[in-house]
């Protein structure tokens, strides 16, 4: 029994890693003002990256820059689109997640279906993977989970007790008080934009590195989406966003198992229940029956434009 | 506001051959943008290029293709536009068209045998009541709540389709298949082609949804309403506008519109249920809205060409070429039209003074 | 004492298209004086000083700091020269704490923050100008009078040297006003110079050393505030151009009971109460002014009348029929109009043309409708009627509204609403940013109501206004209603006090 859970924790947080990158990324992004719907479509053009390197090279080291870089283009693009141009966030979020789904499958033609020869393997951190229980859910894992293991408190000692973290909040807050104290409003946007899409890419690198060493079509399959909502669910912070992606884990995973024991029940159905959940979800964070002062950033979603001030 | 000696500053009106100028130009520069990447896989542009307008679009054979593959993209498109006229982000046309095929695909296969044509506009009914329910329930959660749409509606996608594809592949599932595709339709319900031309008699659908929408929208109150909406919430509920119920409506209406594109898919086309039987659709509509400018006319032929660009892969595939061209070209068009997007909104002009200045363009300075 | 020259700004000129906002000004700064920069809207008192920002950059002139001359390019070349200002409108982010908000404007400082550090700097400060403020609270708790502090907290972290205010007393209490100018005058004996913007001559007497008189982009006067008259201050803020009032006010016979508002409890956004137990009733053929700060409920009682705000508890009856539960649509239907004070986000649709939006309310009436279309040419007469009747001025009934000035966007918004002789109007700061021409039209617009006979209920900061145009007036503060008196029975220092919370 103990063993089942087990596996199905450390299972979990596989999973729950594949999305964190990117929700923390989008947390960063949206914190910021910005918001990326596109994240579906950038998860996959890390994926393909990642992957194309990887077939092409066997150096694990070149596919993570290469997938980093990637991420950071796009986000690149996005961020001139929105922040210069001042283009409606939404609109440009859909052509980004159609861009990177078609473009993916596009670039990624020739390799779908082969496996790749390297990939992520699970280290065994010494000493710490030999603790029962603990050792085998937390230190018998991969080298994308380990570094999760640090960005997670990064980043909350980034936005909650550093001075660029504090203006970050008050970024996505009031955009205007900051540019009157001169700082550069648009220059920031751009670096998280970028950031957040580059960890996007890494979410996407995630699934064809290391989860799998395969490419497919589409093989995101709409955890782009399960990590948007973690953004709002969470509440704009990397430590409800790392809980939830580890609960979205333990209900997929458990989901998938659950085939094996109720096999009355359609696949579908247990398919189904990460979807459902983000709603309801969504619903309990964001609707406006809540009388508490919600966290979700003042200016999100706002073009900032000088002339209006 | 300046950089440099470029001098933007903000319009106030577009003259119509902007509008329409505009979004032309720029399709051409993603076009050009995306020959970057075609030439990056090793194929070249032009050679593509020039296959795919003649496939579908310099044969009679073509044109007829690129409309058959329009109609859904129609439906969808439409659906799609009268959404974002409110600023309804409906992401969920492809939920929406899958669930009003699922209500309509059922009445046709176990439904009672009613006599003709009551048979057939009952399950006309019964597909946009499918999507317009499917889409209800994201528009009651927007209009009471305010829980962001666009989540809910592309969650209730992954919904819809994995439960058309436990219909198909499940109790549905035709007996000497494989794949996971339902019986055929009763054939008394198959909609016949207009004439020789291979083209459904569905699209009077499209054409009769899209010139309805366009008078709605143009000379209604309703329609009035809706663009006051869309431009102020605020200045709508002063007005005394019911704000809940439009959102309720335009919702519902989107959803049944979508859910249509299952009808005319199934009836005229397939003649069965399917799981894939959206295929896309509802993505491709949301393209389709945004280079229309969400204008209901526009639809139809924008609708018309990004059918014939789907239809087109056909063709390149067999050069070599893969078949996700079609969306990475629909991807790279938009992001270039929504660039140049801006300079409908801003005139950009070339001071020769070198001196910095803001400039305020309206009003008087204080 | 000998006071030293720390700035000056010779022939300072800047243009706006072909608007002359700065024409030629001369503005002489010395150190440790607290100077006053006087007139009305549109003289150009906020552009002169966006200029000492850095913000703008003057057509022609110099500016001198020091003996030195200057150039400011840019808001940051004004942060090093020590200039600072607090906007009307405050710049700080809610979410955040007092001294987090003090730490971003401080430009430079430790990554990592040093919560301790700060709270002891601001202590300082605080204690040395009499500034209080609690560093750990977030600013969304703060009241405005506390924000405004923590505004001019940031200014001293900063060691600014020269201090601009905007209409600072714009958003207090009298109190809170007098105290305001206490620490200020702190500031100054320390050594800072203080320019504050106002349009009110008897603060601008009491509180300032010097006095600079702009009108129409000129200086029209400068002296020290000694020499000092209300005539010398009204000859230069106004000219000697007389408001004529081309409508007279008549005394009104068969007044009725129009609204009865009987204890009124109305919560704000924050879920705050905006209105504690209001009382007072409306007659037919009457100006009723509500005076009182912004901030205090009027906002919230605007809304709550025209149906646009739930009421927590308590009645409205309109002649004599509850109307409580009626959403605006039925009021609209009632004979209730509403000039808000938000005239391009909420009265009027900016995006929209002049024909849209001269049927926002009536559009579903059968004059503009029919069978669920909209008729064309009914509109089109309409709005060509409120044009001539106006006088509104305009580029072409098809263009946005955006492109129409403020004068005669509000000339628009006014015309709808008492398009069908409305029985109540509520107008909220109807005349505010507006020119003289524009203003005067309004008002005489508001005054043929009242001759009418229906009644018109104006929310206004400006006691000139409320004491020239209304019949009653009535005090909000905090919102508590503090008393009501007969225009003609009281005076400006009995408004005061009941607006500073003093009982009636």
């Amino acid at each position: 029994m103990t063993a089942f859970i087990t596996s199905i924790c450390a299972a979990a947080i596989v999973y729950a890693v594949s999305i964190l990158y990117a929700a923390i990324g989008e947390i960063f992004s949206q914190r910021a003002g910005i918001m990326n719907l596109g994240i579906e479509g950038i998860m996959l053009m890390g994926a393909v990256s990642g992957f194309l390197t990887v077939y092409n090279t066997n150096n694990l080291v070149l596919a993570f820059l290469a997938v980093i870089l990637v991420g950071a283009v796009l986000g690149l693009v996005f961020a001139f689109l929105t922040v210069t141009l001042g283009a409606d966030q939404t609109v440009c979020g859909m052509a980004f997640l159609i861009f990177g789904s078609g473009l993916s499958g596009f670039i990624g033609k020739n390799v779908t279906g082969i496996a790749s020869a390297v990939k992520f393997e699970k280290i065994n951190i010494p000493f710490l993977s030999d603790i029962p229980v603990v050792g085998d859910i937390f230190f018998k894992q991969d080298l994308l989970v380990y570094l999760m293991y640090l960005i997670v408190p990064l980043s909350i000692f980034y936005i909650y007790r550093t001075r660029p973290g504090m203006i970050l909040r008050a970024l996505g807050e009031n955009p205007a008080a900051l540019d009157a104290a001169g700082i550069n409003v648009f220059a920031l946007r751009y670096a998280y934009v970028i950031f957040g899409c580059a960890m996007t890419a890494i979410s996407g690198a995630c699934i064809s590195l290391s989860y799998t060493n395969f490419w497919n079509e589409g093989m995101t399959g709409g955890k782009g989406w399960i990590a948007f909502s973690l953004v709002a669910f969470s509440g704009w912070n990397p430590a409800g966003a790392a809980l939830g992606a580890l609960l979205f884990g333990a209900i997929s995973i458990i989901g998938i198992n659950m085939q094996i024991y109720l096999p009355g029940i359609p696949s579908q159905f247990y398919s189904m229940l990460p979807y459902i959940a983000t709603v309801v979800a969504l619903i309990i964070s964001t609707g406006s029956f809540r009388r508490k002062h919600t966290e979700e950033p003042a200016a999100l979603c706002q073009k900032y434009d000088r002339e209006a001030r | 506001m300046s950089i440099g000696t470029i001098q933007i500053e903000k319009k106030h009106t577009v003259p119509l051959k902007n509008k329409i100028l505009n979004p032309i130009v720029f399709v051409l520069i993603g076009l050009v943008f995306s020959s970057v990447l075609i030439i990056a896989v090793g194929f070249n542009p032009i050679a593509v290029y020039s296959k795919m307008l003649s496939y579908s679009f310099l044969n009679l054979r073509g044109i007829n293709g690129s409309i058959k593959a329009g109609l859904p993209l129609m439906l969808c498109g439409l659906s799609v536009s009268i959404a974002f006229k409110m600023n309804l982000n409906n992401i969920g046309a492809e939920g929406q068209y899958a669930m009003g095929a699922i209500l309509g695909g059922a009445f046709a296969l176990f439904g009672p045998e009613l006599p003709m044509p009551l048979r057939i506009m009952v399950m006309f009914l019964l597909c946009a009541i499918g999507g317009g329910l499917w889409a209800v329930i994201a528009a009651a959660l927007k209009a009471f709540w305010n829980v962001n749409e666009t989540i809910v509606t592309l969650m209730q996608n992954y919904i819809a389709l994995l439960f058309l594809d436990y219909l198909c592949y499940g109790p549905w599932m035709a007996k000497k298949q494989t794949t996971a595709i339902s019986e055929a339709i009763p054939k008394e319900m198959y909609l016949p082609n207009i004439g020789n031309s291979g083209i459904s008699t569905g699209i009077l659908v499209a054409l009769g949804i899209a010139i309805l929408l366009y008078i709605f929208l143009k000379y209604t109150t309703a329609g009035y309403q809706i663009e006051v909406i869309r431009n102020s919430r605020r200045s709508a509920e002063y007005a005394g506008i019911n704000v809940k119920k439009y959102i309720l409506i335009v919702l519902t209406i989107s959803g049944a519109i979508a859910g249509l594109a299952g009808f005319v898919q199934i009836t005229g086309i397939v003649h069965r249920v399917q799981a894939q039987l959206p295929g896309g659709s509802g993505y491709t509509g949301i393209v389709i809205a945004y280079l229309s400018r969400f204008n209901p006319i526009a639809v139809i032929i924008v609708s018309i060409l990004l059918g014939g660009l789907e239809n087109s892969c056909a063709a390149v595939q067999l050069m070599g070429v893969p078949s996700q061209i079609a969306t990475m070209l629909q991807g790279s068009i938009m992001i270039s039209v929504i660039a140049g997007e801006f300079f409908n909104h801003y005139k950009v002009s070339f001071n020769r003074n070198t001196v910095i200045s803001q400039n305020k363009t309206e009003g008087v300075a204080q | 004492m000998e006071k030293t020259i720390l700035l000056e700004m010779k022939g300072i000129t800047k243009r706006f298209g072909k608007t002359l906002a700065n024409d030629n000004v001369n503005l002489r700064l010395y150190k440790g004086e607290i100077h006053a920069l006087l007139g009305e809207n549109g003289a150009g008192k906020s552009t002169l000083m966006n200029i000492l920002l850095g913000i703008y950059k003057p057509n022609s002139g110099e500016i001198f700091y020091k003996g030195k001359k200057v150039s400011i390019k840019s808001p940051k070349d004004a942060a090093e020269l020590g200039i600072g200002m607090v906007h009307q409108h405050f710049e700080l982010i809610p979410t955040l704490s007092v001294a987090e908000n003090i730490f971003l404007s401080m430009g430079r400082g430790d990554f990592i923050l040093n919560r301790a550090k700060m709270e002891e700097t601001i202590r300082r400060f605080s204690d040395k100008f009499g500034l209080a403020v609690d560093p750990g609270a977030k600013v969304w708790q703060l009241s405005v009078g506390e924000q405004q502090r923590v505004e001019i907290m940031k200014l001293l972290c900063r060691d600014c040297e020269i201090m601009i205010l905007d209409e600072p007393s714009a958003v207090l209490t009298p109190q809170e006003s007098r105290e305001m100018f206490k620490t200020l005058r702190k500031m100054a004996d320390d050594g800072k110079t203080v320019i504050f913007i106002s349009h009110k001559m008897n603060e601008v007497m009491e509180h300032s050393d010097r006095i600079t008189v702009l009108k129409g982009g000129r200086v029209e006067d400068e002296m020290p505030a000694g020499d000092a008259t209300v005539e010398r201050l009204t000859k230069a803020v106004v000219g000697s151009r007389t408001l004529s009032k081309t409508v007279r006010k008549t005394t009104k016979e068969n007044a009725h009971v129009l609204l009865e508002v009987e204890h009124l409890h109305v919560r704000n956004d924050k879920g705050l109460d905006a209105l504690k137990d209001v009382s007072f009733s409306l007659r037919s053929g009457e100006i009723f002014a509500i005076a009182g700060v912004a901030g205090n409920g009027q906002r919230e009682l605007a809304e709550a009348l025209a149906g646009l705000r739930k009421v927590a508890s308590g009645k409205i009856m309109m002649n004599r029929r509850d109307i409580t539960k009626m959403n605006a649509k039925q009021r609209i239907s009632m004979g209730i109009s509403f000039i808000p004070e938000d005239r391009l986000k909420m009265g009027l649709i900016p995006g929209m043309n002049m024909k849209q939006n001269a049927i926002l309310k009536k559009f579903t009436e059968p004059e503009f409708s029919r069978f669920g279309f909209l008729r064309s040419k009914p509109i089109k007469a309409v709005t060509e009627r409120f044009i001539e009747t106006h006088d509104i001025k305009n580029g072409g009934m098809d263009l946005p509204v955006s492109m129409m000035s403020g004068g005669n966007q509000q000339k628009l918004l006014v015309a709808r609403e008492i398009h069908c002789e409305p029985a109540l109007v509520i107008a909220a700061y109807p005349v505010r940013g507006l020119d003289i021409g524009a203003a005067e039209a309004i008002n005489n617009i508001l005054m043929e109501q009242r001759n009418r006979g229906a009644c018109v209920l104006l929310i206004s900061e400006e006691l000139d206004e409320i004491f020239e145009m209304s019949d009653r007036v009535a005090v909000l503060c905090d919102g508590k209603l503090m008393g009501i008196r007969n225009t003609s029975e009281t005076d400006y220092e009995e408004i005061g006090r009941l607006m500073s919370g003093e009982p009636a």
